[in-house]
Formats: structure tokens, C-alpha cells, sequence
């Protein structure tokens, strides 16, 4: 453990703005939502209505969670940062822990610190340390702000723990996962993946008839939402995440103390001597094909669990009143519709996460110097960007039709028409493919023409997700949520189609498509 | 078609940083040219501004009579290039990358890969993520050697070979020179440049400063003359030309230039000559004298 310290003030040193920047957003989106639920519901009984029309409404159940004191007003204004916020902390921390682990090892940086003194486990506490120090930031951070808007203090504080906890447990769920693979993008598909999981194993829990179900109980995101802040704050759920991440650090360490440095559990196999691959198009797909499998696979896995969870939405209890907080969800005529166009939805967003990073690649091959032997070749700009780009553009269009066909199959089967589900689904994933086009194009612009900032394309689909959710509670302008491309997808099935705004999110991701390969062939190789 | 590569009054600059301050570079058909520097000279930029890499802010370069920035495709049909820092894809076996860019390049053949990848004991079956520095260099420098093309521009190629496998390296070169292929490597590795090389081009801050062959460059420089005498020596430090002059109770050396070497070696004769020894400069000495005199 030698060195940890010195590797953890290097840590913060490199995300001395990218960390402090989560934590503040995060934490500020919270005590943003308190303020604005408390004009929106000021008397108990609204507070009440409110709680029961989400309580009832599937589509949110399964989204969001249920409220579980409707009476709250921190109940009922933090229905979508707990389960839905717990899944974000993770998502940031995972990025986290990996980045200060595999990320480091896969770039042989790892070796030149390791040669100093620094103990073989230094640069893994430091990466945990990180993540869960950063976690316990932001969740003292958040309690703060809570009780700042004027909610009880032990409220306050159990919602601060549901997020650091689940920041703790995925912090040592990376650090697992880095030690079992050697490049870093597994170590994150891992880990997001799981992150997934526990989000709709949660979900169904929550749908269940008497929910929460045992299923809710096996999630890590679930114990965020059992811990009840505001509602009970049952403390002693709080023993369930530090008894996992209580077990997962050690085995972590153990993982670390059996392999070699650069090595994962599976030791390499030997490759063909000789090479069939013949082109920049072969390439790409060798490249990114177990990556597109993964998200095919592990999509259509969560699509049919959701879609076998749907024919229990009518199970909850409905009354008048919510079949106007239904109509607003966009699906009319019924509510197995409505959750499932919020379902596809919400996948969309998830998808888009796909296109962006595939498109990413172009700019990590360009760091890392794969562009630079390949462009001495007869290949040119426009065809090493457009294969790297088609992978972005067919394989989220294949991932987000699976999706659809696997939600369609699922719940075509609980409800008898496997058939005509599927033909409804699959048509629901696909007007949802242009708006996430649209984000693989803002990528390609940002990497054609301010290559060093390509990243910033996450930041835009995390603020679009963010404006989606929050835009009409916090009272944004209607310019600003229709800003986002997700905003103009049809909502099916259960809405209406017009194919106006499929034209133009196909267009504005042609036009800036075409900017962004512009911009790359006209720009120096920055590696 | 005289010159393979020609730049001139070429400049490149990233950001505030200027890396190229008006380069000219002039490399004719079939030589084997060194372009030697040190470390952040500018030899790479050099190198990736013939390739269409990058795009050069003024001058005029052109390379097997094109213009690298607007027919790069077309160009890199004609040549191979070896980076400095060889990345391959982790898991492609190193003889899946050695096909896959040779094909790129626009053929391959198999029999001369086959030669090459024994000549540099690769083993081609490993991951890519398992080779060690000198072993993707291979990878990358096989490739580029099985295919059969105009240009070869290979940057700092030995800096992770081992000396056998330097000596395999300056075979295959040999090889090229024979077959009447242009050969551009940069180094900063002077035995090899000398060993290798028909031509030398120095850079220095992004300028080219001396440029020629062997034999030229040395007329640039003085030879060094260490003589023991019988007396102790006089009024040497009158002469021009003359420099560094030691002078001890047994003898004396110093660095003269060549036009000064007549009279240097008239005066000493006249204190009894028992020894002399002289030898021609060597690129150490021109390259120290670019990189350590005006530091400034």
C-alpha cells in the first residue's frame, strides 16, 4: 500500500475539475428539485395525489420507484434521484474507479509509477479511495443541500447514504471488474451491465403486485430506494451495501495479488499467423463487434425482462385521476402502452450512451496512434471515419430493433400476441433511431473539429437526459427541452406518428455528420 | 523524377509552439538519407507533413510529385511508413496486423513476409498486446519492408531492435538501396546514420542546418591532429584556423580546419614530429558542434 497516498493526490490532481463538477451537478440537482416540488405541491392533500397517481402509474413504478409516504414532500420530490440517481452516482463512479485502475494499467503508465515506490496494491486503494471518498462527498454534499431547502435532517441524511452507498458499491464493483479484464472498456461494460441489471431487477421488484419483491432486494440500487429517506429512513438496510462492498474490496485486492501487472484472469491465447483482414470496413467490425454483441445481448435481455413485466401494470390500482398524469406520459390508450413507450424511451437514452462511445473510437485511435499507421496507407480520412462511424450508426440501429423485438417478444407472449407485439415494438424502437443518430453525429462534429474536447459529447447527452427529466419540474423554457433530439421522438406505441420530425433528426444528423467529416479532413492528426 | 521528397521554406506551427521554422529537405531517388536530430528537432512532424498527416502552415512540399496534403491517398500507394512508436491492436495477432496494413498499402508478398518475419524472428502469432516495444517495431517494420514500394520513411526504426536485429535492419536496407528504392530514416543513433546513409540532413529547432553527403559535411569541419614532439612548441596560437589547441611538455592537439592544415602542420614540423595521428571528423563531432556550441 505504499504510495497510495501520493497516487490518490494524483488522482485528484487529473480530475481536479471533472469530479468536484459531478458532485456539484449532482448535488445541485437535487436541492433544485426539492425547491421546485415545494411550489408545485404546497398542501399535504396535492402531495398526496401526486404520491398515489405515480404510485399507480406503472410506467413511473418502473422507471422510478414507488413513494413510499405520500404525505413527504422529500418523498415525493425525490422520486427520480433515488433509484434513477443512485444509477447515475454509480455510473460516474465506475468511470472513476476504472479511469484510476485499468485505464492507467492498459496504458503502461502504471508500469513507469509502479517502478517508484509504490506497493503493488497503492494504485487500486488509490482508485477506490477515490471513488468512495468522492462518493462520501457527494453524499454529505447532497444531505447538506437537503437540509438546506428546509427538509427533516435525518431525511436529509438517510438520502445522502442511499447515494454514497450506492457510489461505495459500485466503486467496488469497478475495482472487481478491472482486476478480471485487461482493457478498461470491458472493465466499464462490466460494470455498467451490472449497473443495468440492478435497475431493472428493481423495477420488476417494484412492479410486482405487493411490491417490492424479493427482486428489489438483490439490487444495490434497490437497497437506495429501501433505505426510505423521507419516508421511514430505515437504517438498518444501510448494512446491506457496506456488507457488499465490504466483501467485494478484499476480493478486489485478492484479485490484484494473483496476476501480473497488464494481465487479466484469462491469460492470452495465441492468433492466426497469417491475416484475413483486408480492409478498414473488416477492421472496424473485428474491432467493435464483441462490444455491439454485448450491448445486442445484454439489451434485448433487459428489453425482456421489462416487456415480461408489463402485462402487471394493469395490476396496479387506477383511478381517475391518473388518467391524466397517463395522458401527459404521451401513451392514450392504455397503460401497458404508456409503459412501454416510456420503456423504449428510456432505452433510447441508453442506446445513444452505445453510438456515442463507438463513434469515441475514432478519437482514442487517433490518441493512440492506430489512425497513424493506418492513414500511411492507401486508406483515406473519409474511410477510416465512415467505418468507424457505420458501426455507431447500424450497430445502435441493431441494438435499439432488438431491444424493441426482445420487449415486443416478452410481452407479446405474457399477453398471447407475439406477433402483432412485436410488429407494434419494433416500430416504437424505430422512430426512436434518428434521435440517437443525432447524438452519434454531434460526437462526429465535436471529434472533426475540436478533436480534444470529443469527450464533451457525453456531457450532452447526460445534460439532454437531465433537461428530459427535470426540464418541466425545474420550469425550463420550452426552447431549451426541445434542445434535446429525444424530445422529438414519437412516443409509441399509444401516440401518434408524424414523420416531420423523423426527417429532421435524420437530417440534422446527416448535416452534422457531414460537418464533423469535414472538419477531420481538414484538420492536423492530433494524437 | 530527380527528387523523391522536396521541401521547402516549410513551417508548422501547434499552437504558440513553432516545430518547424522553415524546412528545406531535398532527398533524391534511390539514396538512403538520414535525417538526424535530437529529441523534439521536428523529425517526426517532418515526417507525418510528407505523409498528409498533418498540414503544413507555409511552403512547398511535394513528395514523389505530389502534394502530400491533397493526394495523400494516392501518395501512400507509393510508400511505407514506420512511426516511432508502433501501437497495435491489442488483440490482432502480429501477423494479422502485418497482412492487414501491407494490404492496406495495396498488396503483399507472402514469400518475402515469410523471409522477413524469420530474418527478425517474430513471432507473429501473439497478441498485440503482448509484444514489447522492439517487437511491434518489427511487426510494423516487416510490413512495411513486404511491401514493394517507391518510398520507405521509417522513423527512428532501430530505437527498440536489438543489435542483431540492427544488423537484420541494415541488411534489409542495404537490400532496398540495391533494388534502387528511396530510403528516408530519422534517428538520433549517429553510428548508424554513418553505417547506413548515402545522404545527412541535420535538423535542429525545426530548421534543416546541414544537409550533404558524408564526405561534403566533413569539409564543413575540422580534423582533429594529435602529434608528440621532440620540443615543446611555440607561437602555435598565431596561426588562424586553429582551434581547442592543447599544448603539453610532450606534444600538442588540437582541431584545425582543413584549409589551415598545411600551415598547422608545417610549424609543428619544426619541433621534431616522433608521432601524429589524425582523424577525419565523425557525426558526433557535427552534431556536437550544432547542438553544444550556441546553445542559444
Amino acid at each position: 500500500m505504499t504510495g497510495t497516498f501520493a497516487l490518490l493526490r494524483l488522482a485528484l490532481r487529473r480530475d481536479r475539475i471533472l469530479l468536484p463538477a459531478w458532485i456539484l451537478g449532482l448535488a445541485a440537482m437535487v436541492s433544485i428539485s426539492v425547491s421546485a416540488t415545494k411550489d408545485l405541491y404546497p398542501t399535504e392533500a396535492l402531495r398526496i395525489g401526486a404520491s398515489s397517481a405515480i404510485n399507480a402509474t406503472a410506467a413511473l413504478v418502473g422507471l422510478y420507484g414507488r413513494i413510499y409516504d405520500p404525505t413527504s414532500i422529500g418523498a415525493l420530490s425525490l422520486i427520480k434521484m433515488t433509484a434513477f440517481g443512485a444509477a447515475l452516482v454509480a455510473i460516474v463512479f465506475v468511470f472513476v474507479v476504472v479511469r484510476h485502475t485499468r485505464t492507467e494499467e492498459e496504458s503502461g503508465r502504471l508500469e513507469l509509477l509502479s517502478a517508484g515506490v509504490v506497493g503493488r496494491s497503492a494504485p487500486l486503494a488509490a482508485g477506490l479511495l477515490a471513488g468512495i471518498g468522492g462518493s462520501a462527498a457527494l453524499g454529505l454534499l447532497t444531505a447538506l443541500g437537503l437540509v438546506g431547502v428546509g427538509l427533516p435532517i435525518s431525511g436529509s441524511i438517510a438520502f445522502g447514504l442511499s447515494w454514497m452507498l450506492s457510489g461505495a458499491v459500485f466503486s467496488a464493483i469497478a475495482a472487481v471488474a478491472a482486476q478480471v479484464t485487461t482493457s478498461h472498456r470491458s472493465a466499464v461494460g462490466i460494470s455498467v451491465a451490472v449497473i443495468g441489471l440492478s435497475y431493472v431487477l428493481r423495477a420488476v421488484g417494484d412492479l410486482a403486485a405487493n411490491g417490492p419483491s424479493f427482486l428489489s432486494w438483490l439490487s444495490p440500487i434497490g437497497w437506495s430506494q429501501q433505505l426510505r429517506p423521507f419516508a421511514g429512513n430505515r437504517w438498518v438496510v444501510v448494512a446491506l451495501p457496506l456488507l457488499l462492498t465490504g466483501l467485494l474490496i478484499p476480493l478486489a485486492f485478492a484479485l490484484r495479488a494473483r496476476r501480473d501487472l497488464g494481465a487479466g484472469l484469462i491469460p492470452d491465447r495465441p492468433g492466426p499467423d497469417r491475416g484475413v483482414l483486408g480492409s478498414t470496413r473488416a477492421l472496424a467490425w473485428r474491432v467493435q463487434r464483441s462490444t455491439v454483441i454485448a450491448w445486442l445481448v445484454g439489451c434485448m435481455a433487459l428489453g425482456g425482462i421489462l416487456g415480461s413485466a408489463a402485462h402487471n401494470v394493469t395490476g396496479l390500482l387506477v383511478s381517475p385521476q391518473m388518467q391524466k398524469y397517463i395522458q401527459l406520459l404521451g401513451g392514450t390508450q392504455g397503460l401497458i402502452k404508456a409503459f412501454l413507450a416510456a420503456e423504449i424511451a428510456i432505452m433510447a437514452s441508453v442506446i445513444a450512451a452505445f453510438a456515442i462511445s463507438a463513434t469515441l473510437r475514432l478519437r482514442s485511435d487517433e490518441v493512440s496512434g492506430y489512425s497513424e499507421l493506418l492513414l500511411a496507407t492507401s486508406t483515406s480520412r473519409i474511410r477510416l471515419a465512415m467505418n468507424g462511424f457505420a458501426i455507431a450508426v447500424f450497430g445502435s440501429a441493431a441494438v435499439l430493433l432488438g431491444t424493441g423485438i426482445a420487449i415486443g417478444l416478452a410481452n407479446g407472449l405474457a399477453s398471447g400476441d407475439p406477433i402483432g407485439q412485436i410488429g407494434a415494438l419494433l416500430a416504437a424502437a424505430a422512430v426512436q433511431v434518428p434521435a440517437i443518430w443525432v447524438m452519434a453525429s454531434i460526437t462526429l462534429a465535436l471529434f472533426g473539429w475540436v478533436p480534444r474536447a470529443t469527450n464533451a459529447a457525453w456531457a450532452t447527452l447526460v445534460a439532454f437526459v437531465v433537461v428530459g427529466e427535470f426540464g418541466p419540474l425545474w420550469k425550463l423554457p420550452q426552447w431549451v427541452l426541445d434542445l434535446s433530439p429525444f424530445a422529438h421522438s414519437p412516443r409509441l406505441p399509444g401516440g401518434s406518428v408524424s414523420a416531420v420530425p423523423l426527417i429532421w433528426l435524420t437530417a440534422v444528423a446527416v448535416a452534422l455528420a457531414a460537418v464533423g467529416l469535414l472538419g477531420w479532413t481538414r484538420r492536423d492528426l492530433q494524437p | 523524377m530527380n527528387n523523391v521528397v522536396e521541401l521547402s521554406g516549410v513551417t508548422k506551427r501547434f499552437g504558440r509552439v513553432t516545430a518547424l521554422a522553415g524546412l528545406d529537405l531535398m532527398i533524391s531517388a534511390g539514396e538512403v538519407h538520414a535525417f538526424l536530430g535530437p529529441n523534439g528537432s521536428g523529425k517526426t512532424t517532418t515526417l507525418r507533413l510528407i505523409l498528409g498527416l498533418l498540414r503544413a502552415d507555409s511552403g512547398r512540399l511535394s513528395v514523389l510529385d505530389l502534394d502530400p496534403w491533397t493526394d495523400s491517398t494516392e501518395l501512400h500507394r507509393r510508400l511505407a511508413y514506420v512511426p516511432g512508436d508502433v501501437a497495435l491492436w491489442p488483440n490482432l495477432s502480429g501477423g494479422e496486423a502485418i497482412d492487414l496494413l501491407a494490404r492496406l498499402r495495396g498488396g503483399l508478398d507472402n514469400k518475402r513476409r515469410d523471409e522477413l518475419i524469420t530474418r527478425f524472428e517474430l513471432d507473429p502469432t501473439k497478441k498485440g498486446r503482448s509484444y514489447s516495444k522492439g517487437n511491434r517495431q518489427k511487426v510494423a517494420l516487416i510490413s512495411a519492408l513486404a511491401s514493394d514500394v517507391e518510398l520507405y520513411l521509417l522513423d527512428e526504426p532501430t530505437s527498440g531492435l536489438d543489435p542483431l536485429m540492427e544488423a537484420a535492419f541494415r541488411e534489409c536496407v542495404n537490400e532496398l538501396r540495391a533494388r534502387g528504392r528511396t530510403v528516408l530514416l530519422s534517428s538520433h543513433i549517429l553510428s548508424e546514420a554513418e553505417a547506413l546513409c548515402d545522404r545527412v540532413s541535420i535538423i535542429r529547432s525545426g530548421v534543416v542546418v546541414e544537409s550533404g553527403t558524408m564526405v561534403e559535411l566533413r569539409h564543413l569541419t575540422r580534423t582533429t591532429v594529435n602529434a608528440r614532439l621532440a620540443r615543446t612548441p611555440a607561437e602555435l596560437d598565431t596561426l588562424p584556423g586553429i582551434h581547442s589547441l592543447q599544448v603539453t611538455l610532450q606534444g600538442v592537439s588540437a582541431q584545425v580546419d582543413d584549409t589551415a592544415m598545411d600551415a598547422f602542420i608545417s610549424k609543428i614540423a619544426e619541433f621534431g614530429v616522433l608521432a601524429l595521428e589524425s582523424h577525419p571528423p565523425t557525426l558526433e563531432d557535427l552534431f556536437l558542434r550544432h547542438y553544444s556550441t550556441d546553445t542559444a
